[in-house]
């Protein structure tokens, strides 16, 4: 085999993730959807990341399409899935809502993010 | 006692490293706000990294004198400080010509980029950064391959923007972004073996569509991976000689494609059309592996060097 092609190989090796590697942690899935429609208030505002996240950096923000923000208790990571970030939310009127969302994943990756989903018929 | 002081203590480290990660702001990756810029293949990325593409494996279109190349790149990105980042690559070549036998070896040129992250405006989801790049002579097969004999200067402007912060009323449009860069390149020498070196102006654009954008910041279209995670672009770049009798040519090329990105690693594949004559004729394709030495070595090799 050409010698070239086994560095390069060599080099390929080193590249193999180091155990417990961690990312930047994107959205993975929403509930509400980005963007869609509930026909009933939702409960809770769930999001789940490709990665772990870290409670104390992290955070979830509701407010009205106008921006006026709602009031809420603080988000907190599920104790049974590091990957999903929970905000209980009070009884929403129908209407559009803002969600703003920033997490830090436990290995200090930053990522941010926002989305609106409406509530009604 | 002891080890809950010394657990304690290791709490206040984590905590004073995300607070210093979460204060900085620090972009590594291509993250501009909410927007994540892929690394892309042609296109030099408007943000400084530390991110490695091998191989980046290249067909070129034939020449016109019906020569071919393959061209195997690599380049690594290596942040020294949060905003300054350092860029290296060289490319291995086999190039056939017709009725002759493939001649291999180190083609091009090493080169070293250095550059300053100028511009990261999270809520436009634009970046800039202001670099000089360095082609060395001498670092190639310049006989066999036609490598240079000169080294080239090039002040660089990369830039990037992202068009999610357009209304809400123009829900398509918000996946778009474009990525920019404009050079001059100075050759050291004049000419090489009669043949004059001009200056050239250097210019080109990466035009994406983020899927992933789409899907989790805009509207949920039912995308699940890997679907979700790739980005269709249309990346162009010419090179247009501006002197030493050769002012006006330009060669370029065309090039479409898709990435997808993982959490470690992004895989591009673009098809190469020849944009003049001059560049060659039918057509090409490149293939690369690109992997973000951020994420797999978070805390060693894809820090930055020095944090200020």
């Amino acid at each position: 085999m050409q010698r070239w092609l086994l560095q390069l190989l060599a080099v390929a090796a080193l590249m193999v993730p180091p155990v417990g590697a961690l990312a930047h942690a994107f959205l993975d899935h929403a509930v509400p959807p980005v963007g869609g429609a509930v026909p009933t208030p939702p409960k809770e505002i769930r999001l789940t990341f490709s990665e772990g996240v870290e409670p104390r950096f992290s955070g979830i923000e509701l407010a009205t399409s106008d921006g006026r923000a709602i009031a809420t208790a603080p988000a907190i990571r599920d104790p049974a899935d590091d990957k999903q970030l929970v905000l209980a939310v009070p009884n929403l009127a129908p209407g559009r809502y803002r969600v703003n969302w920033h997490v830090v994943s436990v290995d200090t990756h930053r990522t941010e993010g926002e989305f609106t989903f409406t509530v009604g018929p | 006692m002891l080890a809950a002081s010394l657990i304690g203590r290791a709490r206040l480290v984590v905590a004073v490293s995300l607070m210093i990660t979460y204060a900085s702001g620090a972009v590594a990756h291509g993250f501009a706000g909410d927007r994540f810029f892929p690394a892309t293949i042609l296109t030099p990325d408007p943000f400084v990294a530390d991110e490695m593409s091998l191989p980046t494996a290249v067909i070129n279109p034939p020449s016109p004198d019906g020569s071919r190349a393959i061209d195997i790149e690599a380049d690594l990105a290596k942040r020294i400080t949060p905003d300054l980042g350092l860029t290296l690559s060289h490319r291995w070549e086999s190039l056939t010509v017709p009725d002759m036998p493939a001649v291999t070896g180190l083609g091009g040129a090493f080169s070293a980029e250095l550059d300053y992250q100028v511009l990261l405006d999270a809520p436009h989801q634009a970046l800039a950064l202001l670099g000089v790049n360095t082609s060395f002579g001498h670092t190639g097969r310049v006989q066999a391959l036609g490598a240079p004999d000169f080294t080239t200067i090039s002040p660089v402007i990369d830039f990037g923007k992202g068009f999610g912060d357009l209304p809400e009323s123009m829900p398509w449009l918000r996946p778009l972004a474009i990525t920019g860069t404009l050079n001059f390149g100075f050759p050291t020498k004049t000419q090489s073996a009669g043949v004059p070196n001009p200056n050239t102006f250097n210019f080109g654009f990466s035009f994406q569509y983020s899927l992933e954008y789409l899907q989790h910041y805009v509207t949920d279209v039912g995308l699940s991976a890997p679907f979700d995670r790739l980005i269709p672009l249309v990346e162009v770049s010419f090179s247009t000689a501006v002197n030493r009798g050769l002012g006006g040519q330009t060669v370029g090329t065309i090039q479409p494609g898709v990435i997808w990105f993982g959490q470690y690693v992004q895989i591009g594949a673009e098809a190469i059309i020849p944009a003049s004559r001059l560049t060659g004729h039918g057509y090409g394709g490149v293939v690369q592996l690109h992997f973000y030495l951020d994420d797999l070595f978070s805390n060693s090799l894809g820090r930055p060097l020095l944090r200020w």
